[in-house]
């Protein structure tokens, strides 16, 4: 018989994609709508990744194939450490790990604007590491776990115990789903980009792997938001799927009415509210034991 | 056969060589609300390497000839060129300028002319449209090409072998 944490990794990799590239799709479709517009289909993504599975492949370097490969790899990796229920400390580095291998891919094309789109995307992650690491750190301190599968099964809702933590993971969950004002490295707006920012010099197959992967790595995310929600009592994980629901809607409300930021403010801004909402929050935490 | 979904996300790069700017500004006209290329899978991408057809307005001139045949030559096969307006199709008003060397099939091979002066969003949209169904043409001939070779992909540049496959045009 199959354990509860086999049948979570392969659902991850099996149904990740279809749910990640569905969630891109009512994306697309609700943006568009906003806009006034009527919008592509809802299946557009799969169509895009397809379609880019049988173009050529131009490279300029043969190893920025082989990172963005690995890129896939370690966030298939991360999500399935995070889905299988281990150890979520392990499960942040695995994320660290695999966007430096993006970074790598675009550092090694060696052209002005996927260079810039480099630089940008480590100061994105230099902007939302610390409050990811609160976040690890806040749920320890209530459940006293870093066990994913521990911290599901606490006697309440976490977020009663971590408002503070929630909204400052919220505010750079707009940073890992690319979303403005955030999209500093890549946007998936029309032209707001030197040229196509990380991902100028990939195309064909290896830009189809970079949109997999961050159909993935959305499923994966939001999978962080449902830990907030989700508590002991049997059906709870419904409202664990609302709250991902409503934070991704919200996500789209703020993408669609909001300008891009400089990277200065994108970067002060999330430390400040890691430092503002995360450690306060924890300090709380600690005064209330 | 395998399934194509070409015809479904057709990417494009826009290019404005020497114009008035009219026809450009009708190109932008196609995204808003009102006609939403968008609902056709069109996706109007900043970035060569991500394009599938080339939509120029305006003709080449000594200075962009250059420019075009770069865009040109770093979109990954297969891709289609479309020329929108008089301007890109011949030269129009500004054939006989010293400096305009006249339509861009002077440059590189054209697939679809879309006339206009300015060109009408509507039939901006249909020569997109046409320039889709001649893309797929072009990719299901390149499979049939790189199978007839023993090829299975084509990667640009990397090798000398790559590069005899590309003189071949696969």
């Amino acid at each position: 018989m199959m354990s509860r944490s086999a049948i979570g990794v392969l659902l991850y990799i099996f149904l990740g994609p279809l749910v990640g590239g569905l969630i891109a799709g009512i994306d697309r479709k609700i943006s568009a709508r906003m806009q006034g517009r009527y919008g592509p289909p809802v299946l557009q993504p799969f169509y895009d990744v397809l379609k880019l599975l049988s173009k050529e492949s131009i490279a300029v370097n043969g190893i920025q194939n082989f990172f963005i490969f690995c890129f896939l790899i370690f966030i298939i990796f991360t999500g399935s450490l995070f889905f299988m229920g281990g150890d979520i400390l392990l499960v942040i580095f695995a994320l660290t790990l695999s966007s430096i291998f993006m970074v790598l891919g675009a550092f090694s094309a060696n052209s002005a604007y996927s260079n810039i789109g480099a630089i940008r995307e480590l100061m994105q992650m230099m902007a939302y590491e610390p409050m990811i690491l609160l976040t690890a750190i806040g749920f320890y301190v209530v459940t006293r776990s870093f066990n994913i599968t521990d911290i599901m099964s606490f006697e309440t809702p976490l977020v009663l115990y971590l408002p503070g933590i929630f909204l400052g993971f919220a505010y750079i969950l707009t940073i890992k789903l690319r979303k403005s004002p955030f999209d500093i490295s890549m946007s998936h707006h029309a032209h707001q980009e030197v040229v196509k920012g990380i991902t100028t010099e990939f195309s064909g197959s290896t830009l189809a792997m970079i949109e997999i992967a961050h159909w993935y790595e959305n499923v994966f995310l939001m999978g962080f938001i449902f830990l907030f929600f989700v508590w002991k009592m049997p059906g709870s994980w419904l409202v664990g799927l609302a709250a991902c629901a409503f934070m991704y809607f919200a996500e789209i409300v703020i993408d669609n009415a909001s300008a891009r930021f400089k990277w200065q403010l994108a970067f002060g801004s999330s430390w400040i509210v890691a430092a503002a909402l995360g450690f306060t929050n924890l300090l709380i935490l600690f005064l209330m034991k | 056969m395998r399934m194509s979904f070409m015809k479904k996300s057709p990417w494009i790069l826009h290019y404005d060589g020497t114009s008035c700017n009219g026809c450009d500004i009708e190109v932008l006209a196609c995204l808003t609300p009102l006609y939403d290329v968008e609902r056709f899978g069109v996706v109007n991408t900043g970035n060569p390497k991500h394009a599938d057809i080339l939509l120029i307005t305006g003709s080449i001139n000594e200075q962009n000839k250059d420019v075009v045949w770069q865009l040109f030559n770093q979109m990954p096969n297969p891709k289609v060129v479309v020329a929108v307006g008089v301007c890109a199709t011949s030269g129009g008003i500004f054939a006989e300028c010293y400096n305009v060397m006249g339509g861009v099939d002077k440059i590189i091979p054209v697939d679809v002319y879309v006339p206009g002066c300015a060109a009408r969003p509507e039939s901006i949209i249909d020569g997109v449209i046409k320039a889709v169904e001649i893309l797929e043409e072009k990719r299901a001939a390149l499979v049939k090409r790189r199978k007839k070779a023993g090829v299975r992909r084509a990667r640009r540049p990397v090798t000398l072998s790559n590069m005899f496959l590309i003189e071949k045009g696969m």
